[in-house]
């Protein structure tokens, strides 16, 4: 049986590893060599599903959403991590890590950002356990998700600009890693994705598999068996449909589908379609699939959704879209765009422009009608107003 | 096999001094006008950086270099083919410094024969794990006549310098503090205690200083404490602001002291 674990050295097949300079070095290797030690102990385990439970809001409900599944024809369930403290899955993972930096004696936390939410959940975080802050954020992340740069400042931390090449999430990335190289000591880096050297995109994985725990346990009750036909979720860097596959990912009779960036189409350069048009390279300290030149240099993404707009994945993803355990389709922004406002309108949730690419995939794979379809509806759309407005002003006259 | 960094620290065992540059920058074909004004004012050894779109490990200089670089259109192609046709009057030893995605996607085989072809004696790619470089690819570099050079830093534990010793041919990178490149701090008491740290182990690789390397004073202290001292962004600083490759080359080194604190220490 293949398995999905990655290896002592952090491999999916060939997909993951460390490649790091070696001013990094000590840090990986501290993360590398504790956190498992870390994760499993009994008192983590304990505070961990203490914070989850009172503090995130878990378990998060698996709600059956009857109009859109009349409309599909299958029983569509949207596992609601929106309704997750700060609004999205993204804290999960930085309540986990926050933990264990506290274990390894950080006390200054750093983050990268894309859409706004990893930085407010992990500004939140900090906050409450006492813990300086700083989040990276591209400049033109910065314009287009002000709401989330003034809840980071609100909760204390500090907001820094990526002003270099495309001013979006990879830049952010880029001057998180470069501060880490020079602040080893007392820093932790809270990456908020499946993605960066290892053990990050395995530890990532672990700390958001909650969310497919928790859809199990709830399909049981709900529908007397605990294997949905299909799991859907949106990958930028892959966390909440890492988190959304993790139990299923040994149980074939599951369907793993993923719905990622194609922004203004993969034909037309303009795109974050990784799995669909990119190939095997190294980015942000791991083997995985990219968008790159032929000289290798890393391309700039494009997408309507900051959470989505990122050149690489998580290598996770790479091993199951190359083993075709996990299909992966591109949505355009247009198509999310749809899609967030049919599940505004028809179930009276308005879902964030990331879920939405998910969202988008329901007309598309063709059901049939006694499917269990899970789609891991991963944040709120309240920071994507102002996008939602310019693209439906005429639904908005009110406004 | 005759290799030149070989044949260089076994000629002179103190006072080298290496310059890096990046590929591409000011212009395009600025490649051989900076080597050749390098040599002429007595560099020892040049590091010829191949420009990648995100150089993680790089401070805001060699970032926005290699932003100019790759705009004026540098790749590995392109670069090999500047360096065939100075390969015949250039007796610096040069070592290629980069990134390793883009040399990944040339082909590591491919890019090791053809570094060598072109008289390259060395190649440095700091985000080359060790484990991989043993593994998969020693054997092309080895093959090739190229040494292969790996950094260390303060916060190398003892073991592992030990067995970067063991793998490093040519010498060992020492980054002088855990920063990026390009900080302008100046020479602390606990990376003087380092340095001499590396040199009480008597590895068998001859030490170069890099990272931090920026006036008469940090030179002197590199000279002082190991075998030779690295500089890069200070010199790519002097080319943002004077184009002109000779006359900015010529006035660094005349600020650098570089002529003086030779003649003093050796």
């Amino acid at each position: 049986m293949t398995s999905y674990q990655p290896n002592a050295r952090g491999y999916y097949g060939s997909f993951g590893g460390a490649y790091i300079p070696e001013m990094l070095h000590r840090n990986i290797e501290e993360l590398q060599a504790n956190y498992l030690k870390i994760i499993n102990s009994e008192a983590f385990q304990k505070e961990f599903a203490s914070l989850l439970a009172d503090y995130v809001g878990r378990p998060t409900p698996l709600f059956l959403a009857r109009n859109l599944s009349e409309k599909y024809k299958a029983r569509i369930y949207l596992k609601r991590e929106d309704l997750c403290h700060t609004g999205a899955h993204k804290l999960n993972n930085v309540v986990g890590q926050v933990l264990l930096a506290q274990r390894l004696g950080k006390r200054h936390i750093i983050a990268e950002t894309g859409a706004g939410q990893h930085g407010v959940a992990t500004a939140t975080v900090c906050a409450l356990m006492g813990l300086r802050c700083t989040v990276f954020m591209g400049a033109k992340d910065i314009q287009r998700q002000q709401p989330n740069v003034l809840r980071m400042k609100m909760l204390g931390a500090d907001v820094i600009a990526a002003n270099s090449g495309s001013q979006t999430l990879k830049d952010a990335t880029n001057e998180a890693i470069r501060y880490w190289i020079n602040h080893p000591d007392e820093t932790h880096y809270v990456i908020g994705s499946t993605i960066g050297p290892h053990p990050y995109p395995d530890m990532v994985a672990r700390f958001q598999s909650v969310i497919s725990y928790e859809i199990r346990e709830q399909l049981l009750a709900k529908e007397g068996c605990e294997s949905p036909n299909y799991v859907i979720a949106c990958v930028g860097g892959g966390s909440n449909a890492a988190g959304a596959f993790y139990h299923f990912l040994s149980d074939s009779r599951v369907k793993l589908i993923g719905a990622e960036a194609a922004g203004e189409g993969i034909e037309t350069g303009k795109t974050a379609a990784t799995l669909t048009i990119g190939s095997e390279g190294i980015i942000h300290g791991c083997r995985t699939l990219l968008m790159q030149t032929p000289d290798g240099q890393i391309e700039e993404a494009h997408s309507v959704s900051a959470g989505l707009d990122y050149p690489g994945v998580g290598p996770l993803h790479a091993f199951l879209c190359r083993s075709q355990r996990a299909r992966y389709y591109p949505i355009t922004d247009a198509e999310a765009l749809n899609a967030a406002f049919e599940l505004s309108r028809t179930e009276g949730i308005i879902p964030a422009l990331e879920s939405a690419h998910a969202l988008a995939l329901l007309p598309k794979i063709g059901f049939e009608p006694d499917d269990i379809v899970v789609v891991n509806l991963s944040g709120r759309g309240d920071k994507d107003l102002e996008t939602y407005r310019g693209h439906f002003l005429r639904e908005f006259t009110c406004l | 096999m005759y290799n030149r960094i070989t044949q260089l620290f076994e000629r002179q065992r103190s006072s080298i001094l290496s310059i890096f540059f990046t590929a591409g920058f000011p212009e395009l074909n600025s490649t051989a006008r900076i080597i050749y004004a390098l040599e002429q004012n007595g560099v020892d050894l040049i590091e010829v950086g191949i420009p990648y779109s995100d150089p993680l490990a790089d401070g805001p200089v060699i970032q926005e270099t290699s932003t100019v670089a790759l705009r004026n259109g540098m790749t590995i192609d392109t670069l090999f083919h500047q360096l065939d046709e100075l390969s015949s009057e250039v007796h610096v030893p040069l070592i290629l410094m980069g990134y390793l995605n883009p040399v990944l996607q040339y082909g590591m085989e491919r890019f090791c024969q053809r570094a060598a072809k072109c008289g390259v004696s060395g190649v440095i790619l700091p985000d080359l794990p060790l484990d991989e470089y043993e593994g998969l690819y020693r054997q092309h570099f080895e093959g090739n006549n190229l040494k292969f050079i790996f950094l260390v830093t303060p916060a190398t534990s003892t073991d592992r310098i030990r067995r970067i010793d063991s793998i490093s041919s040519g010498f060992i990178y020492a980054v002088s503090s855990s920063s990026t490149t390009g900080k302008e701090d100046g020479f602390s008491s606990s990376q003087v205690e380092y340095l001499e740290r590396l040199k009480s182990m008597r590895l068998r690789n001859p030490l170069m200083v890099g990272f931090g390397i920026h006036s008469p004073e940090t030179l002197r202290h590199a000279f002082t404490h190991v075998h030779g001292a690295i500089i890069g962004s200070a010199y790519l600083k002097c080319l943002q602001n004077n184009p002109d490759v000779a006359e900015a080359t010529r006035t660094f080194f005349e600020r650098l002291g570089y002529a003086g604190i030779r003649k003093s220490i050796s």
